[in-house]
């Protein structure tokens, strides 16, 4: 493996990692204060148990991710010092403003964890809200930089290389900010919704029909239900912006090789290289230029004029595919919430009388993360081999005469290519392979003590402290 | 504002978030430390006080790593990424040791709370986290050690971290963290239990101030540049005032005046580091990268100096409530 790779590897090793643990925070906080609120107002006793459940979970995963986002602040400079030395007097008060709300997120973390008993009840949960909103708001900011990376905005560089800053916050008045930050906040909460409502549907499969159970599917359900049918809306809008920013990436989501107008959209299929074609696919005509326009009879660039080269473009099958999974799950989530939130409308208390929903729900458990994990690829991937991504991507496409678009709100940043950015320091494979070693280790130990942590009787009543 | 204020600006910032991390973040290294070395009768009880003090507070305290980080590479990027390629294995072992020890805390933390089994898991956990607790802090202190001798843009050096030095510096970090760990729970602990953190404080004390003396020694022949900025005017009072404040804290420790020892052995630790950023100034290392040519865009600085204060009113505050909860007078003591 070469250093290159290795830097790769390692950095995608570290995202993945962090990612699960990054969106449980922002998830799970909300079911923690939704089910906490719902005891203080109702003194239901299978509630406070619940919300204690969920509190010693948070303590758990919320270490882990922030041990794991850590690791990302070091290996931005470590493994990327090309890509920081150019990005960081730009948009390093983003990490800056994201390193804020997670400060508060850990300030909070304390006093809510280890506060149960030295706070009032209502103070207490108000800590809570703090943690829940303050884990939105730093998912959010950190977009601000993931955008700026697709978007360059806000300075100037000249011919020396030397760096003005015209607007340091002027990635947030991007459109495409706010379509990736709600894209992946949404995500956050799909996730942790149906990763929860699939283990209490799980338990309930098993016999453990009881009020816990029931409030935890529901509790779940109502935040991963109402994120998972807003997605569509901000997946449309993501995907207008990515068509007008990026076709190139635009091209490879959708396995399309060819510019042509009325394309259609492929669902599935196996985009293939060699022969410049995506096999297997459905081709559903027309609604390409839809998704990306409006209009059907947009003119949607193919690879073929939009990165001609092979070095141009990005893993085009990977990022097609990832692309198909994460819609796929996102939809199959959005059907199955609904059709719970139709039983419970309609059978009210025997909603979960049946089988093959709960089947359905448990089957998906997992699909929000996944589905958050394709994504990312879709967006990580889908930008090579740029890391951040200037006006030489459209080159091809400006020179065809095919770019009316973009150039005006782009500060005329050319782009770095991923390997330009690398560390030439010696050693990273070394680290890449301990890296792989810590995160399976935590990972795994997470796994175990979850399972302690599900199977573990917690008693109503506060434990009194040692 | 000219850039070569904001440059001085920016580092003063980062100095004094250095200062939060050390005098908070180091004690919670130091609290790994003494949980490794947990012996006598009250082993167990000892651990747990150190739990419980870290518990509420570790995971604020360790976000000034990331503050420093972050302002770092906003305001001196080009600076920030070099000094990461030429530590690039100390840094990553450091970062190895900080997961590992975060990790295991709360991991034993869990397995703690489970009355049956887990009993081997916990005590591998506890290893662990006493383990990273020691090399983290000795891997930061010889990152440290390499900035100040300088010259670490030399390809010619390999590894100035692991000079005889640099390994000073690292043992000099572990005990100032251990000191500052033992002081800290002498407050927070009654009774036969407060004796032993005495004991410690007493013993990592002596060996603090031993090694500051190695350190210095060591200086003289391979940080002689450094050497000679700390007998600077600008530095040597405040490290000479850091000085009077370590014997403060001991002789607050032997008078058994704790809360004052508290309040002395974090001092000593912000006046020294002071005293090595005035030495320091104007490079980040000497002598290839000067704060004023390695300094950012000001835009950007200048936002994040008007960002601050905003910031803090809500920080400054919601931090006052963590300690006042947890650290105030009305705070948990453990007792054997």
């Amino acid at each position: 493996m070469d250093s290159l790779s290795a830097a790769r590897w390692l950095m995608t090793l570290a995202l993945v990692f962090h990612i699960v643990f990054a969106a449980i925070g922002i998830g799970l906080p909300l079911l923690l204060v939704i089910a906490q609120r719902r005891w203080l107002k109702t003194g239901q006793d299978h509630l406070l148990r619940l919300a204690r459940k969920w509190s010693k979970a948070v303590a758990l995963l919320f270490a882990v991710g922030a041990i794991s986002g850590t690791a990302l602040s070091f290996e931005l400079a470590l493994l990327w010092p090309g890509f920081l030395e150019k990005c960081g007097g730009v948009v390093g008060h983003i990490f800056g403003l994201e390193g804020f709300a997670f400060f508060l997120e850990a300030v909070f973390i304390g006093l809510y964890l280890y506060g149960w008993d030295k706070l009032s009840p209502r103070a207490h949960w108000w800590c809570g809200v703090v943690i829940a909103v303050a884990g939105a708001a730093s998912g959010v900011l950190i977009l601000g930089v993931n955008a700026w990376m697709q978007l360059p905005v806000g300075f100037q560089t000249d011919a020396a290389g030397n760096v003005t800053v015209t607007d340091p916050i002027a990635i947030f008045k991007q459109y495409g900010w706010l379509t990736m930050a709600m894209h992946s906040t949404l995500a956050c909460y799909m996730a942790v919704g149906f990763v929860v409502a699939g283990v209490y549907a799980w338990g309930w499969l098993k016999g453990r029909r009881d009020d816990y159970h029931r409030a935890a599917i529901r509790i779940a359900m109502s935040v991963g239900v109402v994120a998972a049918v807003l997605q569509p809306v901000s997946g449309d809008l993501l995907a207008k912006f990515v068509f007008k920013r990026d076709p190139v990436k635009f091209a490879a989501m959708e396995g399309q090789f060819h510019t042509e107008r009325n394309a259609p959209l492929r669902i599935g299929g196996i985009p293939d290289e060699q022969t410049q074609t995506t096999p297997w696919s459905i081709e559903i005509p027309g609604l390409l230029g839809i998704l990306a326009n409006w209009d059907p009879k947009t003119e949607v660039p193919g690879l073929d004029i939009a990165a001609p080269r092979a070095d141009q473009r990005p893993p085009v099958a990977l990022t097609h595919l990832s692309f198909q999974v994460m819609v796929g799950l996102g939809f199959a989530m959005a059907l199955v919430g609904l059709w719970y939130w139709l039983r419970v409308w309609r059978k009210k208390d025997a909603a979960l009388d049946s089988r093959p929903m709960l089947w359905s729900i448990v089957a998906l458990a997992g699909a929000g993360l996944v589905a958050l994990e394709a994504g990312w690829i879709v967006t990580e991937v889908g930008r090579q081999p740029y890391v951040i991504v200037g006006t030489q991507r459209l080159q091809p496409l400006v020179d065809a005469g095919k770019a009316p678009w973009m150039s005006a709100d782009m500060s005329g940043y050319p782009g770095l290519l991923t390997r330009d950015a690398a560390t030439t320091a010696p050693g990273v494979q070394a680290m890449f392979y301990g890296f792989v070693v810590l995160y399976l280790l935590l990972g795994v130990t997470v796994v175990v003590l979850l399972r302690y942590l599900a199977r573990s009787d917690i008693s109503p009543v506060c434990e009194p402290r040692t | 504002m000219p850039l070569d204020t904001l440059a001085y600006i920016s580092a003063g910032l980062a100095l004094v978030g250095l200062m939060a991390y050390a005098i908070l973040g180091g004690a919670d290294f130091g609290g790994g430390i003494w949980d490794l070395f947990a012996t006598g009768p009250r082993k167990h009880d000892q651990r747990r006080a150190i739990a419980t003090a870290m518990g509420p507070v570790w995971e604020a305290n360790h976000v000034w790593l990331i503050f420093v980080i972050v302002v770092l590479f906003t305001c001196f990027p080009s600076g920030f990424v070099k000094l990461a390629t030429a530590l690039f294995i100390p840094f990553h072992l450091a970062l190895v040791g900080i997961m590992l020890r975060g990790a295991a805390f709360v991991f034993r933390g869990h397995d703690l709370e489970r009355s049956s089994g887990g009993a081997r898991r916990t005590i591998a956990w506890g290893a662990v986290f006493g383990v990273a607790s020691v090399v983290s802090p000795v891997l930061l202190g010889a990152a440290f050690g390499a900035v100040t001798a300088g010259d670490l843009l030399n390809p010619l050096k390999a590894m100035p971290w692991l000079s005889v030095y640099g390994i000073a510096c690292g043992l000099l970090a572990l005990s100032t963290c251990a000191y500052l760990a033992a002081v800290y729970l002498v407050v927070e602990t009654r009774g036969e239990l407060r004796e032993d953190f005495r004991r410690r404080a007493i013993l990592a004390g002596t060996t603090t101030a031993a090694l500051a003396f190695a350190v210095l020694a060591l200086a003289y022949f391979e940080a002689r540049w450094f050497f000679d900025r700390m007998f600077s005017p600008l530095a040597l009072p405040v490290v000479l005032a850091g000085l009077v404040f370590f014997a403060g804290s001991a002789w607050a420790v032997f008078t058994h005046k704790y809360r004052l020892s508290r309040w002395f052995a974090a001092g000593e630790v912000v006046l020294l580091i002071l005293g090595w950023g005035l030495a320091q100034q104007p490079y980040l290392a000497w002598p290839d990268l000067k704060i004023t040519q390695v300094v950012g865009p000001p835009a950007t600085i200048i936002f994040v100096l008007k960002a601050l204060p905003v910031g803090a009113v809500v920080l400054v505050p919601s931090l006052w409530l963590l300690f006042k909860v947890f650290k105030g007078s009305k705070g948990s003591t453990a007792q054997a």
